[in-house]
């Protein structure tokens, strides 16, 4: 038996998410028209549950939360295709950005291993001022408990001189400490 | 001349070689890099995936440090780096609120009046392909290359602003002008997955996959890329993806900086290429074995092209050949097409022509008889013995194609051979 999914009109919270989301991102579901060209041409299609068209057809239906659970707006990798094939002008790969931030921010996340190398990159700009890239791919496979993947990389990445033991860092790494909190403080205050 | 100069993240790491063939592309051309002072990561992906003022706010204290440096210009040569610079000069400079809150976030004055540019736009636009061709001490014959731009370096068009998002140019008229051959093929921007390679490597290997197969379909013989992340996963990760689909790749990518430089008479070591994890090297060290066997064809194709061009004047000079057939039509057709091509081509032109002059007598015999022979009444004759025997139609059909003396010779022959026989049979 197939799932079926009721369809209701947008509650109050789903209007405001909607609004939200397509404010943030600039653009309106309501053009879409559902041709597919943006799937039809999207690289990742063959790997997500839901495929950008119809991640747009759930917003349009009102379905938010399904499609902030699509694990679709976690492989997305924002190669910008959609958006600009699109015949009727709607941001798609700015939707999905969107979508997958209002995820995060609603701490619904369907692909741990993406937030979790978000999350390791940002940390170490946040306290390096650059990104240390060996510490990066160490920290995500820890953290996602995978300590031996791309094992096989790391030496030949050493010896070639493409990575180095230590981070680079900045000198006003307080600067960029202060870029993260001020971020911080801002979405406190718009919430 | 003065460039602002923003190196990423990845030029002192896994694009090691990136960085320093840029430098040495700059030093060829008398630029002079101006590494932005104290500069910090752009947050790439990872900070549009979280925040989006976060996002803008990271590449703007680039971009004032830069200002303030007063260097309006500056070059990413990262297509992430490019990108997210971009964005974040496209909404200082059109969105007034973003641009305040921006420079909140900063804590920097900020003015908005900088351009980051790619290398594709440096070296296409800013140095021009002329002052590239003049460079040139050790051009690249030989090469066949798949030039290869992903996403970031052309989209959002908006955004970039340079070259076309779908079937973007600028990387193939530079690697012409090194002397390359630059391949018309279907995935130039399709994306590599960027950071799904290491996040999710069964998509990634996937994408890279496609990529390699597309351009080894295509007849390239290497990959060439403006991004150390597109470097990153076709290189580095090229062997997984191979494995993955149980077959061997063995493509060697370059950066258009490193085959600049190396065109430009720098040594491969200098730029990096024994770095690569696929084996670059010996594909550069053959292209002059690749560059003669070339030119020899060009010579031969050139001599064919020369040969055939005499033919058609001949033909054309011959008065019967106004009367010419369908067949016959067909046949120059043909002949026209030959010069176009090389000798394999050539002599598949040649069986083509003498397939159609054999449909021509049978077709036509009188005409074709008529361009042998003078008189008519032989010519009479020949066609009727032409027409009548498969292996003599045959015969002159070849004649007629590669010596046309021979065939004149033939055909007397034949018909003196007929005329006898008939006399034999009537007495």
């Amino acid at each position: 038996m197939q799932q079926c999914t009721v369809l209701r009109p947008a509650g109050q919270v789903e209007r405001e998410t909607l609004m939200r989301v397509q404010e943030e991102a600039a653009t309106s579901i309501n053009l879409c028209y559902q041709c597919g060209k943006c799937s039809a041409g999207c690289p990742v299609a063959f790997a997500m549950d839901y495929t950008p068209r119809q991640v747009i057809r759930l917003l349009q239906l009102n379905l938010v939360e399904e499609a902030l659970g699509a694990e679709s707006i976690w492989i997305c990798a924002t190669c910008e295709t959609c958006s600009t094939r699109c015949p009727r002008g709607v941001d798609i790969t700015a939707l999905m950005d969107t979508l997958r931030r209002e995820a995060l921010r609603q701490g619904r996340i369907t692909d741990r291993k993406v937030a979790a190398f978000n999350q390791a990159f940002l940390e170490g700009v946040r306290k390096y001022g650059r990104l240390y890239e060996a510490g990066l791919l160490l920290e995500h496979n820890l953290k996602t408990g995978q300590p031996f993947k791309d094992a096989q990389l790391g030496l030949p990445m050493l010896r070639r001189g493409k990575a180095s033991m230590f981070p680079e860092k900045i000198r006003n790494r307080d600067q960029i400490k202060k870029i993260f909190d001020r971020v911080r403080e801002m979405r406190g205050e718009s919430k | 001349m003065k460039l602002g100069y923003y190196p990423g993240c990845s030029a002192d790491g896994s694009g090691v070689e990136y960085g320093l063939s840029t430098r040495r592309s700059a030093e060829i051309f008398g630029v002079d890099l101006v590494e932005l002072e104290d500069w910090s990561c752009c947050g790439a992906t990872s900070a549009h995936n979280t925040d989006k003022m976060l996002s803008l706010a990271l590449p703007a204290r680039n971009l004032a440090i830069a200002e303030q440096a007063g260097l309006n210009t500056i070059l990413a040569p990262c297509a992430a780096c490019y990108n997210r610079h971009r964005t974040s000069e496209h909404a200082i400079q059109h969105q007034a609120e973003m641009k305040e809150s921006i420079a909140h976030i900063i804590d920097m004055p900020l003015q908005g009046n900088t351009t980051t540019i790619s290398v594709l736009e440096w070296l296409d636009g800013d140095i021009g392909i002329e002052k590239i061709k003049a460079g040139v001490t050790n051009p690249l014959k030989g090469m066949k290359a798949a030039c290869y731009y992903g996403c970031l370096l052309v989209r959002p068009a908006e955004h970039t602003g340079y070259d076309d998002p779908e079937d973007p140019h600028s990387m193939d008229r530079v690697v012409e002008a090194l002397g390359a051959r630059a391949v018309d093929w279907s995935h130039k921007t399709e994306c590599c997955g960027a950071a799904i390679a290491t996040s999710r490597p069964e998509i990634g290997a996937t994408m890279i996959y496609e990529i390699i197969r597309a351009a080894r379909d295509a007849g390239a013989e290497c990959l060439i890329t403006a991004c150390p992340l597109c470097m990153l996963n076709l290189d580095m990760r090229q062997a997984a993806a191979a494995q993955r689909f149980k077959t061997s790749l063995a493509m060697p990518v370059y950066y258009v900086t490193e085959l600049l430089a190396i065109a430009c008479g720098t040594s491969t070591s200098e730029v990096g290429i024994h770095r690569h994890f696929v084996e670059a090297r010996h594909y550069l060290q053959s292209l002059p074995e690749k560059a003669a066997l070339l030119e020899e064809e060009e010579k031969k194709q050139a001599a064919a092209r020369k040969a055939t061009r005499a033919r058609t004047t001949e033909s054309e000079e011959n008065p019967t050949a106004e009367k010419a057939s369908p067949a016959e039509a067909a046949v120059k057709e043909s002949s026209g097409q030959a010069a176009k091509s090389g000798d394999q081509v050539d002599s598949e032109a040649v069986q083509k022509k003498i397939d159609a002059m054999v449909k021509g007598w049978q077709k036509n015999p009188d005409k074709l008889a008529a361009r042998l022979i003078g008189d008519e009444e032989r010519a009479r004759v020949l066609a009727e013995v032409v027409a009548a025997d498969e292996k003599k139609a045959l015969k002159m059909a070849e004649l007629m194609i590669t010596d046309m003396d021979k065939a004149v010779k033939a055909a007397q022959a034949f018909v003196t051979g007929e005329l006898k026989k008939r006399e034999k049979g009537e007495a």
